[in-house]
């Protein structure tokens, strides 16, 4: 029993880490995917702070799943969900002044993130607390990962390092255009373009090792 | 009037939410696979965020800085435009069911569209008036909308034209959204 709670455990994590990857499987959470990911370190921050939001509403949606009412529940997990993102809003205005600067209006918007909301709909609403947690830690790292990668890319080409560690040569020219909306649109649309080639890739070798 | 004529410019061409900000973007490439839909869907998001405009900016300025709650601001907002959804959602059943008809399905979607959170703070951090307030929020709309209107017609034809298979759907109209920013960075000296 206690085996087989823990095995559901990690599949339903790894499930949300790769096999449904919010990003790039789902679309959902798209503004601070681009919003935010000029720059490495913003892109972790930003996916830290959305997974914070998603682990704690998850765990009291899925705890207060058989008082809330049916018709009002949208409204409950807005409440729900706006009370951990002020939390981490303060947070952030305290201690981290300068991270909440860059990222600005994106913290509070964690609140209209769709990632949070569809989690809360289709997962946390059915499922024991545990198995909640799981969930949303699997799907903020799996966003983490996903935007961290994302702007490890446009930071690259935009501005020739990764973490502020330069890693082009002395003579290269930064892209300006990765740092600006057009650049956030069209490497996410390669990336996108490379996960459907690997995914293709992925399934063919599955089949040719069935056959 | 200038301040106006710059609002309205800012907000349609030159700040465009979607095309310079990255706001909005799960509608703008969810719904904007026909023109229609992204018109219905752009008139939905257009009355909502004028009237939330409004309704926020009273919130702020007579429930939350007298009470000294603006630390609330975020689940206040969040809740007026929840609401304000609702209201509108069933006041339009009632009083003009052809237009429910036509606006319906997208309204439910609305609490969750970024632009009209991000407008409402934006007005209180650009410290606007209500007037200058709502006329932002109407045009912000209108121009979410255009980007909205112009992405379906050009997927509408990318339905029809030979594209490789690995770029079909999200990839191409990402990439599509990419060359539109590129044109709308075109606006940039504009005010």
């Amino acid at each position: 029993m206690a085996d087989q709670k823990k095995s559901s455990f990690i599949s339903v994590f790894l499930n949300g880490l790769i096999t449904e990857n919010p990003t790039f499987t789902l679309m959902l959470g798209m503004c601070p995917t681009l919003g935010v990911t000029t720059a490495a370190m913003n892109g972790v921050s930003m996916g830290l702070a959305t997974t914070f939001v998603l682990v704690c509403s998850n765990l009291f949606i899925s705890l207060l799943r058989n008082i809330i009412p049916d018709k009002v529940r949208i409204p409950a997990y807005i409440v729900v969900i706006a009370s951990f993102v002020t939390m981490i809003d303060l947070f952030m205005q305290a201690f981290l002044p300068e991270l909440r600067a860059v990222l600005g209006t994106y913290i509070q918007l964690i609140v209209v993130n769709c990632i949070i909301f569809a989690r809360a709909e289709s997962f946390a609403a059915k499922n024991p607390p545990l198995l909640s947690i799981a969930d949303g830690l699997g799907m903020g790292l799996g966003f983490t990962c996903s935007i961290t990668l994302l702007s490890m890319v446009r930071e690259l080409f935009g501005s020739g390092s990764i973490f502020g560690l330069r890693i082009m040569p002395e003579g290269y020219l930064p892209m300006a255009i990765m740092n600006q909306v057009p650049g956030g649109f069209i490497t996410l649309g390669l990336m996108m373009i490379l996960v459907n080639v690997i995914k293709k890739y992925a399934s063919a070798r599955k089949e040719e090792k069935l056959a | 009037m200038s301040t106006w004529l710059v609002i309205i410019i800012g907000q349609i061409l030159v700040n465009n939410y979607v095309m310079c900000q990255f706001f909005g973007i799960c509608p703008f490439l969810g719904v904007s696979k026909k023109v229609d839909t992204a018109l219905g869907m752009g008139l939905a998001v257009t009355f909502v965020i004028t009237i939330a405009s409004f309704v926020t900016w009273l919130v702020q300025y007579y429930i939350l800085e007298p009470l000294n709650l603006v630390y609330l601001q975020t689940i206040a907002f969040i809740l007026v435009i929840a609401v304000l959804v609702q209201v509108v959602e069933s006041a339009l059943k009632k009083l003009s069911p052809s237009l429910y008809q036509a606006l319906g399905v997208y309204l439910p979607l609305i609490t969750t569209n970024c632009v009209v959170l991000a407008v409402a703070v934006n007005n209180i951090t650009d410290g606007y008036n209500l007037l200058q307030a709502t006329l932002c929020g109407c045009c912000s709309a209108l121009g979410f909308t255009l980007a909205l209107l112009i992405l379906a017609g050009i997927r509408e034809r990318m339905e029809l034209s030979n594209m490789p298979k690995w770029m079909q759907g999200f990839p191409g109209a990402l990439i599509m959204s990419g060359l539109m920013a590129i044109a709308f960075m075109g606006f940039g000296g504009l005010i």
